[in-house]
Order: structure tokens, then C-alpha cells, then sequence
């Protein structure tokens, strides 16, 4: 049944709740005028095992349409398309000393026995109402779902999933009672006598007029009394031990019981209790480690040989013998009505031979194949009538065919418990809100929320050139590395030299990996002769103090790496008017003599402690202020005050984009890829191919003995257009590379980009031809800069 | 994978708290030849069986350290910290090599 939209719900357990939804599944309309019985008549033929795989592949683009119906004739029930999140999922992660899985009497008891010899925490899992145990914490209705690795049992309690590491885990999972394989096995008015128990014993509800019973066991047998008790008028009772009928079989209309044939006689009645004996519910047990073995004097496979820890109470291991194995199926003489041996997949006895016949003799395929115990019981009831029915059909015994493995989950799960809370973390800046109270469009890039642009992202890249600009770059990661070896270690990891480094300097470094692979880039200025600090891109920040930190335990160096990006905010003051506004925050002479470019210096700014690096991603004078995240906000609105008669302007990340590239500066992970190395992406002079040593230093040696395959350059459009990311360098009609990044430069008027070509195209004024939109755009090959290639405004 | 995994600093800790970054691997000394490099680089034992690895408790302390696991039962027979006998020398020594032969 399907409540409140979830398909497949188990009513007979599922507590009803006021105002519930409740629909019939796997029927079109209701059951006395169920349309799929159409396609079940005329589908005999139409809808054999398998036929999915076969018949249904072609035309592929039928595919679709085939699935939804199909879907619909499996009983799978159908998801809400449009659902979205409807609670709220958590995990929990707990311990306890004995969990005991099943609430019934060897449950109980297994628990309270534990409580008494006072083990410590005893937690009892039900999925139905569980009693209270002094000492004992219950959690019903809730389910084991299954038992993973390293002893986890994670237990669904509807909203939340707790993942459990017990001391011991006792599991009393019972038995389950086996259906009998019979044509009609399926109407309704077929019951196992655990249901008729239930509508009985606990809902006092009469489950027929007329029963018949048929059982493999005496438990089976027992609903008698049960039946009796509700005023159902008992037709005949066939015990399984004693006679095995001939011919068996069930017959309806529309799709209920009316009669049970048995060896020709034909009974009328409405009810027929079922039982092909009991299986033990081993799943958790072998899922645990157990064997599982057959045990052909009852029929049924038991677990044995049970890992440490791990204990079994009640019927899961019964031994006493109860029961006749029942045969695997009854010939139904000429009934009409199908014979189930999958139930929730709805498999046939005959679909069975027919894979059998196709060559699937194999147990785990063949179950592959039908789906027999795929569905949402999981096999609790078709997996040993299944395995009883291949033994017969190959000549075989359960025993030498064994069972397919037991994987969780053991019970149905919702995919939503599975995923948890749904949490999608934001880093914000200490100055987020100033943005957004200036109207900018956020985005992310990684975790973090960053201002897209504040409405127009082309004007603010020009007034970076012509005045003055401000961004936000506390997102970059910003690292201390301090020690006496601070300066080996950073000549180690990096292929530039900092040995050479003056106190006070900055120094723009591309961090690389054995293989010689770019993985980030930053700046790392040197504030003292044992003390560097080192900023990283935004995104690269944790995997750059993780690699240091590598690094530094496989060389135990006399060096300590301090996180401070969450601690330090920091903003780009840039544009021709950038000193001025500097000069009037600050003590420190910020002459081009004073802060020259790529100068470090650390000085109040508006009285705050900062580090001022005088560096130039955007290419215009500019310097990075880094300081104390608390004071962001003051920083920033006294930028902007201060600034306000130098016509100072917020950019954000999309001018700054488009700046970077008139500059032909690198964004790592968008003009390089995981196969890039700094000298094929044209920055030979940061590797310094002479040092003893750095990681890297082989590969880069590697490729350059070997010759360049692709270089990174920059293109300029004949006529303006802008291809997209990832777009096609054409030559003699054959690719030639691919395009990294591509912008109009409202400042040039052009349309620029940089992009991975050839070796022979990389050569100043090379003539390329770009795909857009499927045709050919000319181009030309830039090696410099488009904006200041001499980079006389960095130094002004 | 749902294994305990016993931090050096935190004790035993779910699995899922950590990053595994690979089993140890030696790094040439000198200028290695193509093929030293590239093994080195590319080339792993994969053992079945017990192997000594690198471990990273990322949502915990953020130390690494080495683990000796057996990757066919995920069977961990102990985790230590690097050696730091060389700690303060400039030249760099060298990764923990594996020296726990596969079954
Ligand atoms: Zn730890």
C-alpha cells in the first residue's frame, strides 16, 4: 500500500495515524476492477521473466515509456516526481553493551537477563510495540537493517538512524513463516497463520467465513483455535506431516478466494491459512559472519558457527524438528490461477523454469535474472520456496545450491534516512552582510558565498582601471608556516627558490606534486627569516595545509603550519588611486619606494593591525590588506568612506575574473586540470630546475627533456565573439586544443581568452580558428599580457 | 566501510572521520630514471594482506599518521605516528617504508 505518497508500506505493521492517506498499490482502480488483470490475462505470454532485458531494449528511445508501465505492472509503486524533502532525517551515532535485536519472548528475555546481571546499557529493538523492561531502553517501532563491518548495526527509527556499536549484539529475530507454492497462491483470502494471528489475537478481527487449512507445521495448525474463537467455520484441515495432496490449488474471481481444490474435491471457502513450515530469519546473523547451512532433516537453512560478540536467542536457531519439508510446489491439476514464487516481484513458477531453460543455473543469477527476493520483503518469503523449487527443477538439494548471499538492507529503508539531515555548509565572510546589503548577487565557488558582481560586473572591472576598487578575498587560504626550517621546507614543496628572500618580499609560488602536476598557486611573502606566510586559492585551502601538513610528518622537519584562514579577513584595495587612499589610513610610508611591488609590510591600517601586501592578480597598483577577521566590517566600510572622493567602487568576483585575464593570470582548476605543470603552462621561470630537490622537480626535468605536448596561451577574436569554456581550437579541421577562459574585456574592447594548444601554435600572432556555436571564429595566439604586458602599472 | 580506526591522538574513531591517502611509498633518492619515477609515482603493491598506510583524521585532531591494516578484512593491527628521529635535519628522510611483506 502506499500512505501519504510512500510506496510499498507494510499496513499490517504500520501503526494508522489521523489524517493518514492510504491508497491500494499495484492495482488500477480498485481490486474488483483492476485493469492490470487485463495485461495479467492476455499477458500470460506477454509478460514472461526476463522480458524487459529483451524484448523492451529497442527502440532505446521507447525506453521510457516502456519503464513507467512496467514499473507500474512490477508493483513497485511510483515515486512523487515532484516531492521534495518532507522530513527531517538524522543519524545518531550510539554504543551500548548488549543490543538485542526482536522483541518477542526469547527477546525479553535475553534482555532482561542482561539487565539484571547489571552488564550496563541494554537497548531492545522491536519493530512493532515492545513491553517495558526495567533497566532495558526500547526502541519501537524501529528495525536493524542491517549488520556491516566493524560490528554496525544501524537501527531505523523512522526520523532517525542509529548507527550502534554494541559489546554484544543478541539477535532474536525468529522465524518466518513460508508460503506454500500453489496456482492462486496470490488471491486474496491466501494467508500465512502469523497474519491470521495478528487480525485475531490483536485486532479482533475475523479474517473469513470459511477457512481451509493447510500447514507443514504444528504452529501452522495451531491458528485452529485462533479461527475458532473469531466464529470462522472450519471446511477441512490438511496437516502436510501426515498427507501430502496430490493436486492443490486455489481459484477465484476477481481476484479473491471462492474455493480451494485438493486432490479434485473442491471446497468453498474465503479463507485458506497456509504454512510451508519455518525458516529462521538469519539474515543479520550471516550478514554478521555466520554459515549458513542446510539442514535437510527440517527443510530449512540454519545459521551456525556465530562470530565473537555476536549471539542468537529464541527460534533464529531453533533446533527442535517441526516440520515436513513441504514439496517445493503442488500441481494444481487444471486450475487456471498463477503460482507465485515472488510475491513483492511477482515471479512465477513458471518463470523460474523459463530461466532455468534460458541457462540460468546459477542460484545468484538466476535470482538476478527473475528478481526473486529483490523485492521489498528481501527474500523473507520466496527465498527458500525459490531455492526448493531450482533444487528440483536441476536435480539438485538445497543443500549443494546453497543461498545467495545475505546483504543488507534487511528491511526496507527510505532512501531520505540513508542521506540524513540535508546540509549544504556556507562559509561566509566577515563582511557577507556588507555585501549583501549593497545588492550583490551572491555565488558560490567551493563552500564558500562569494559576490558574484554588485550589478555590474563590466563597469567595475573598468573603474579598477580607471579609479579605484575594493573585493573581498577573505576566502583566500592564508597559512603560517614558522620554524628554523621554515625556508627549506618551503623550498622543498615548491619548485620556486625562497632561500634568496629578502625579509619583507613577496613571492608568487605554484604548488606541484611529484608527478609534477599543478595543484595551487598563492603568494608566500616572508615576514621574518624563520616565518612565512602563505595565502592559497580559495577552494585549494584545505588541501594545502593538508599536503603541507604530509610533508611535513614524512620529513619531520623543525616546522609548524598554522591554519588562519577562518581567523584572518582580507580585502584587495586596487586601481591608480589605491596609494592615496592607503596614505590616508596609514603611518607607513606608502611611496613606491616605501611598498614596493611585491613588498610585505605589516602596519595599522585605520588602526588596525594589518598585513599589507603589495601584489597584483588584478594588474593594477593594489595591495592586500590582511587582518584580524573582527574587524572586516569596520575595515571595510572605512575603505569605503575614506574612499568615498576617490570614487572608490566594490568589484566582485566576475570583474575580477575578467581583470585576471586581461593580465593572463592563471586560475588554478580552470585553465589547468589535474594533467597541467607549470612549465607547459607557461611559467618556466617559477621552477627552478637547478635545487637539489622539490617535489616535482623530476617530472618537470621528465617533461622537459621530453618536449612540451600542449601549451597554455591566450587568444584575442578577430570579430568579437566570445566562445564558451571548453570550446574547440580548430586547425586544418582537426582539433588542436581547447579553450580555459574567455571574456570581453570592457576595457580593450576585445573578446580574450586563454586556452591549451599546440606546441607550433604557440607562437605570437599564430593564426587559430575557434568552434562557436558550431562554426569557425578567427583568432589570434597572445603569448603577453593583453593589458600591460610590461607590467609598468604593477610598478608604478 | 564502517571499521573502527584507532587515532594515535583520539582513540578509536568511526572510519568515516578520516582520509586515506594510500599505502607508504618510497621516494627515490637522487635522480631516479624514467621508470623509477614512474613507479614511484604511478605503481602501488595493492596487496592483499597487510599493508602499512597513510591515515588522516580530517574531522578530528588533523594529524597523520601510519596504520597497518589488512585490506582483506580492513583488520587494523596498529596505527603510529611517523618517526621523527630526523626532526630538525634539513635533508629530508624519507616516508615509512612498506616493509610488511603481502600475503
Ligand atoms: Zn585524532
Amino acid at each position: 500500500m502506499t500512505v501519504d505518497g510512500v510506496p510499498n508500506v507494510r499496513v499490517c505493521v504500520e501503526p494508522v495515524r489521523e489524517g493518514a492517506t492510504v491508497r491500494a498499490q499495484n492495482v488500477l482502480g480498485s481490486l474488483d476492477r483492476d485493469l492490470l488483470n487485463v495485461v495479467d490475462r492476455i499477458g500470460g505470454p506477454f509478460t514472461p521473466v526476463g522480458f524487459y532485458y529483451r524484448t523492451m531494449l529497442r527502440p532505446r528511445r521507447l525506453w521510457p515509456q516502456y519503464e513507467r508501465v512496467l514499473r507500474n505492472l512490477a508493483g513497485l509503486g511510483c515515486l512523487d516526481k515532484s516531492g521534495r524533502r518532507s522530513g527531517r532525517y538524522d543519524v545518531e551515532h550510539r554504543r551500548a553493551d548488549v543490543l538485542v535485536i526482536g522483541g518477542g519472548e526469547a527477546g525479553v528475555a535475553a534482555a532482561r537477563a542482561a539487565a539484571e546481571n547489571s552488564v550496563g546499557s541494554v537497548v531492545l529493538v522491536d519493530e512493532r510495540a515492545a513491553p517495558h523492561i526495567d533497566g532495558v531502553e526500547t526502541l519501537a517501532p524501529a528495525r536493524a537493517i542491517g549488520f556491516y563491518e566493524g560490528g554496525l548495526v544501524p537501527v531505523d527509527a523512522g526520523n532517525v538512524l542509529y548507527r550502534f556499536r554494541a559489546g554484544k549484539v543478541v539477535v532474536a529475530t525468529g522465524t518466518v513463516e513460508q508460503p506454500l507454492l500453489f496456482p492462486g497462491n496470490d488471491l486474496v483470502g491466501v494467508l500465512l497463520p502469523q497474519a491470521v494471528r495478528r487480525l485475531v489475537d490483536d485486532w479482533a478481527l475475523k479474517p473469513g467465513d470459511r477457512g481451509v487449512i493447510v500447514s507443514a507445521d504444528g504452529a501452522g495448525l495451531d491458528v485452529v483455535e485462533q479461527l475458532r474463537r473469531a466464529g470462522v467455520e472450519i471446511v477441512e484441515v490438511v496437516d502436510l506431516r501426515e498427507s501430502l495432496p496430490s493436486t492443490l490449488a486455489a481459484n477465484g474471481r476477481r481476484g479473491r478466494l471462492e474455493s480451494v481444490t485438493i486432490e479434485g474435491r473442491e471446497l468453498a471457502c474465503d479463507l485458506l491459512v497456509m504454512s510451508g513450515g519455518r525458516q529462521p530469519a538469519y539474515s543479520l546473523l550471516a550478514q554478521a559472519g555466520a554459515r549458513v547451512e542446510y539442514d535437510a532433516r527440517r527443510g530449512i537453512f540454519v545459521p551456525v558457527d556465530l562470530p565473537a560478540n555476536v549471539e542468537a536467542a529464541g527460534s533464529v536457531t531453533e533446533t527442535e524438528p517441526a516440520a515436513a519439508p513441504p514439496p517445493p510446489s503442488f500441481d494444481g491439476g487444471d486450475a487456471k490461477g498463477r503460482c507465485f514464487v515472488c510475491i513483492c516481484e511477482d515471479v512465477t513458477e513458471k518463470d523460474v523454469k523459463r530461466a532455468l531453460a534460458e541457462g540460468f543455473d546459477s542460484l545468484e543469477l538466476a535470482k538476478r535474472y527473475t528478481t526473486v527476493t529483490m523485492g521489498p520483503c528481501q527474500g523473507r518469503l520466496c527465498h527458500l520456496p525459490s531455492i526448493r523449487l531450482y533444487a528440483r527443477e536441476t536435480g539438485s538439494d538445497e543443500g549443494a545450491i546453497g543461498t545467495t548471499t545475505a546483504r543488507p538492507p534487511w528491511a526496507p529503508v527510505s532512501l531520505g534516512l540513508l542521506a540524513g539531515r540535508g546540509l549544504e555548509p556556507a562559509k561566509r565572510t566577515a563582511i557577507h552582510h556588507r555585501h549583501v546589503e549593497l545588492g550583490a548577487t551572491m555565488m558560490w565557488t567551493g563552500a564558500w558565498r562569494r559576490p558574484h558582481s554588485y550589478g555590474d560586473a563590466a563597469g567595475e572591472a573598468r573603474h579598477v582601471h580607471e579609479a579605484l576598487g575594493l573585493i573581498d578575498v577573505s576566502t583566500l587560504g592564508k597559512l603560517l608556516v614558522e620554524g628554523p626550517d621554515a625556508a627549506a621546507f618551503l623550498e622543498l614543496l615548491y619548485p620556486n627558490r625562497f632561500a634568496d628572500m629578502k625579509v619583507g618580499r613577496v613571492r608568487y609560488g605554484v604548488l606541484g606534486s611529484d608527478a609534477g602536476r599543478i595543484m595551487d598557486d598563492g603568494t608566500i611573502g616572508r615576514i621574518a627569516d624563520d616565518r612565512f606566510y602563505v595565502t592559497t586559492t580559495s577552494t585549494g585551502a584545505d588541501t594545502v595545509i593538508e599536503w603541507f601538513d604530509w610533508w611535513n610528518a614524512v620529513w619531520g622537519m623543525d616546522v609548524e603550519v598554522v591554519n588562519l584562514t577562518g581567523a584572518l579577513a582580507a580585502v584587495n584595495v586596487a586601481g591608480p588611486r589605491s596609494r592615496e587612499l592607503l596614505g590616508r589610513l596609514t603611518d607607513v610610508d606608502v611611496s613606491n619606494e616605501g611598498i614596493a611591488y611585491l613588498d610585505t609590510k605589516e602596519a595599522h591600517v585605520a588602526g588596525v593591525p594589518c598585513l599589507i601586501l603589495r601584489i597584483g592578480f588584478v594588474g593594477e597598483l593594489g595591495y592586500e590588506l590582511h587582518f584580524a577577521s573582527p574587524y572586516g566590517e569596520y575595515l571595510w566600510d572605512t575603505l569605503l568612506e575614506r574612499g568615498k572622493d576617490l570614487g572608490i567602487r566594490p568589484f566582485g568576483l566576475e570583474p575580477q575574473r575578467i581583470l585576471r585575464l586581461e593580465k593572463m593570470h592563471i586560475i588554478v582548476g580552470q585553465d589547468t586540470d589535474s594533467e597541467s605543470n607549470v612549465l607547459e603552462a607557461g611559467m618556466p621561470w617559477i621552477a627552478k630546475l637547478d635545487k637539489d630537490d622539490f617535489v616535482g622537480k623530476w617530472a618537470l626535468e621528465h617533461v622537459q627533456a621530453r618536449g612540451f605536448r600542449e601549451q597554455l596561451v591566450g587568444f584575442e577574436m578577430a570579430n568579437g565573439v566570445v566562445p564558451a569554456e571548453g570550446g574547440q581550437i580548430v586547425l586544418d579541421g582537426r582539433s588542436a586544443g581547447r579553450v580555459t577562459s574567455a571574456r570581453m574585456s570592457p576595457h580593450l574592447g576585445k573578446a580574450i581568452g586563454m586556452a591549451w594548444v599546440r606546441p607550433q601554435l604557440a607562437v605570437e600572432d599564430a593564426r587559430i580558428e575557434i568552434k562557436v556555436d558550431g562554426r569557425l571564429e578567427a583568432a589570434r595566439v597572445r603569448l603577453k599580457p593583453f593589458f600591460d604586458p610590461k607590467g609598468e602599472r604593477l610598478r608604478a | 566501510m564502517s571499521f573502527l580506526l584507532p587515532c594515535p591522538n583520539c582513540g578509536p574513531r568511526d572510519v568515516d572521520e578520516f582520509a586515506y591517502a594510500g599505502e607508504t611509498t618510497e621516494r627515490p633518492q637522487g635522480t631516479p630514471s624514467p621508470r623509477e619515477l614512474a613507479s614511484y609515482i604511478h605503481f602501488r603493491r595493492n596487496a592483499a594482506g597487510v599493508q602499512r598506510e597513510w591515515w588522516y583524521h580530517r574531522f578530528g585532531c588533523e594529524l597523520w599518521f601510519l596504520a597497518e591494516r589488512d585490506t582483506r578484512t580492513n583488520e587494523v593491527l596498529k596505527t603510529e605516528l611517523p618517526s621523527t628521529d630526523a626532526a630538525g635535519s634539513p635533508t629530508p628522510h624519507e616516508p615509512a617504508t612498506p616493509d610488511t611483506p603481502a600475503v
